[in-house]
């Protein structure tokens, strides 16, 4: 009885790690299933499309917002920093390094998993809770094929696009700081700039980053809606883990992908 | 009773982990006809449409339809298999994303090449089979819970199904409503020589349109007949069933692990 006690925590422990482990499990073959029953997202391309507007064009208003003032914040920061050791000039670079490496991606990733994977998981898991899923299976339509493969394709296509639209932003907002407000010398802030960044290393795999960011963040909300328990409860948790893991997994990978990367 | 069978259950039996869900069931559903399943709800009805549909398989029998085995079709032929088939959901399952006119003409588009004139027209004589031809551009949202089920109806019976299978069709709705979905789905039997499996509690609008009805309590066939036979019986169950009495065979109290005495704590007091 006692060392019942004792080793309860343990067990929790151990149980949880087992889930989690299963469910990492599912989750590939789920993957898998999706890779497999893609052609008919990439044949009836407007499927796709259609996916595409919901989950990037929607996503365009607060993308564009948050990084005009993540690169503004960035400039005044950076010039405040940069003006004690008297090199203010490098202004530009600082700014585009940092968004095109590090934030762009990252913040994209994040504001795409909160707008867009929420999105997701909520509607899937609406159209499991009311039969929908169900009742698109038994009229001879695979619901993977014709609900899932299009909103993950959508997810993979939108998130670097946005994370490019992001780095412009954050680029132009650093640019209004440092240049129109602050009075940086306008040739100087983009001559560092074009001088530190380079095409490959810093812009390809920025991009690199958020494509993986992306494959991630879909295949959470669209497994996560899936998976869901059908009711009320049940996809509103469902909707919280979405955005919980999709964080959590972001920001692990993104330490993995600039390990490799830079 | 009918030589012609097109659906069988051969001694099926079927549950989830320990509980048995259907034990033993053998019934048959001959071409064009219309039977209803009745029995009180968990007793197993909606599992029988499932079972049919090939969304669950058998653990012991068979599920014959058209003389084929559903539990043992593959993936390709379940999907086949259920081309042939439009099923009404209990609240209908409409595509919430989608208007009236695109719900009905989802399974027309997905399993036809048929040209945007072709699937305009099919989908409203669909819509006017069902009364509703001017809610075309109509969403989900805005429909009545009957008109829904109408709509459901209509996108069942999009690609003439041979069989149709219809899941609690008159829950929640008005007395109208409830004739109408009721009159509808007696209408298109008729019409288009469905044979039709319909799982319901509501006895009386039942056995006004149906050829055969089958009672199933405990997971068994309690009682099985045609309305006329039904309505003459004189077995204590089915007369409990028709007749909605809260006490008889089947019990109104949940049997309890404790005597009520116990659960209070006046065992022995």
């Amino acid at each position: 009885m006692m060392l019942d006690t004792l080793f309860a925590p343990l067990r929790k422990l151990g149980h949880s790690t087992i889930n989690a482990i299963w469910k990492l499990g599912v989750m590939s073959r789920f993957l898998l299933s999706i890779l497999t029953h893609s052609g008919q997202s990439l044949l009836r391309f407007q499927l796709t499309i259609r996916e595409v507007y919901f989950a990037g064009v929607l996503s365009l208003i607060i993308i564009v917002v948050s990084g005009l003032f993540v690169g503004m914040v960035l400039g005044l920061q950076g010039y405040n920093t940069l003006s004690r050791f008297g090199s203010a000039d490098a202004l530009g670079a600082l700014v585009a390094l940092s968004l095109l490496r590090e934030l762009g991606p990252v913040l994209a990733a994040l504001l795409f998993a909160s707008r867009s994977g929420s999105a997701m998981t909520a509607e899937i898991g609406l159209m499991k809770a009311t039969e929908q899923l169900e009742a698109m299976s038994v009229m001879a339509v695979d619901p993977v094929a014709r609900v899932v493969a299009p909103r993950f394709w959508a997810g993979v296509i939108s998130m670097p696009i946005l994370a490019a639209l992001f780095n412009v932003m954050g680029i132009f907002g650093g640019y209004l700081v440092g240049v129109v407000m602050i009075g940086l010398d306008e040739g100087t802030f983009w001559s560092q700039m074009q001088n530190n960044v380079d095409l490959h290393f810093d812009v390809v795999n920025g991009l690199i980053k958020s494509l993986f960011f992306g494959i991630a963040v879909t295949l959470i909300a669209v497994f996560e809606g899936f998976d869901a328990t059908p009711t009320a409860a049940g996809v509103s948790s469902a909707t919280t883990r979405t955005v919980v893991t999709s964080a959590l997994v972001i920001l692990a990978l993104d330490f993995v992908l600039t390990a490799f990367m830079f | 009773m009918q030589n012609d069978s097109f659906i069988e259950f051969k001694h099926v039996s079927f549950g989830y982990g320990d509980r048995l869900i259907l034990q033993d069931i053998s019934l048959k559903i001959g071409r064009g006809q219309l039977v209803a399943i009745m029995g009180g709800s968990g007793s197993g009805k909606t599992t029988l449409l499932r079972l049919i549909a090939g969304q669950i398989r058998a653990q012991q029998g068979q599920v014959l339809v058209d003389g084929r085995d559903v539990g043992r079709m593959n993936q390709r032929e379940l999907y086949q298999h259920r081309r042939r088939m439009g099923m009404l959901f209990q609240f209908g399952a409409l595509f919430t994303d989608l208007s009236v006119f695109d719900n009905v003409a989802f399974p027309i588009r997905e399993h036809t090449s048929l040209s945007t004139e072709m699937v305009r027209d099919l989908v409203l004589m669909k819509l006017h089979a069902v009364g509703l031809r001017g809610t075309e551009s109509l969403m989900p949202a805005e429909l009545s819970g009957g008109m829904a089920r109408r709509i459901a109806l209509a996108r069942a019976i999009a690609l003439d199904p041979q069989i149709m299978l219809y899941d609690e069709p008159f829950t929640g709705l008005d007395p109208i409503s409830l004739a109408t979905i009721a009159l509808l789905i007696k209408k298109l039997s008729d019409a288009l020589g469905t044979s039709a499996v319909m799982v319901t509690h509501d006895v009386h609008k039942s056995l006004e349109i149906v050829d055969y009805v089958y009672f199933i309590a405990g997971g068994k066939i309690a009682a099985a007949g045609t309305p006329d036979e039904v309505r003459a019986s004189d077995s204590p169950w089915v007369h409990q069933f028709v007749h909605g009495e809260a006490d008889g065979p089947v019990h109104f109290a949940y049997p309890a692990q404790q005597s009520l005495a116990g659960s209070f704590g006046l065992e022995g007091a």
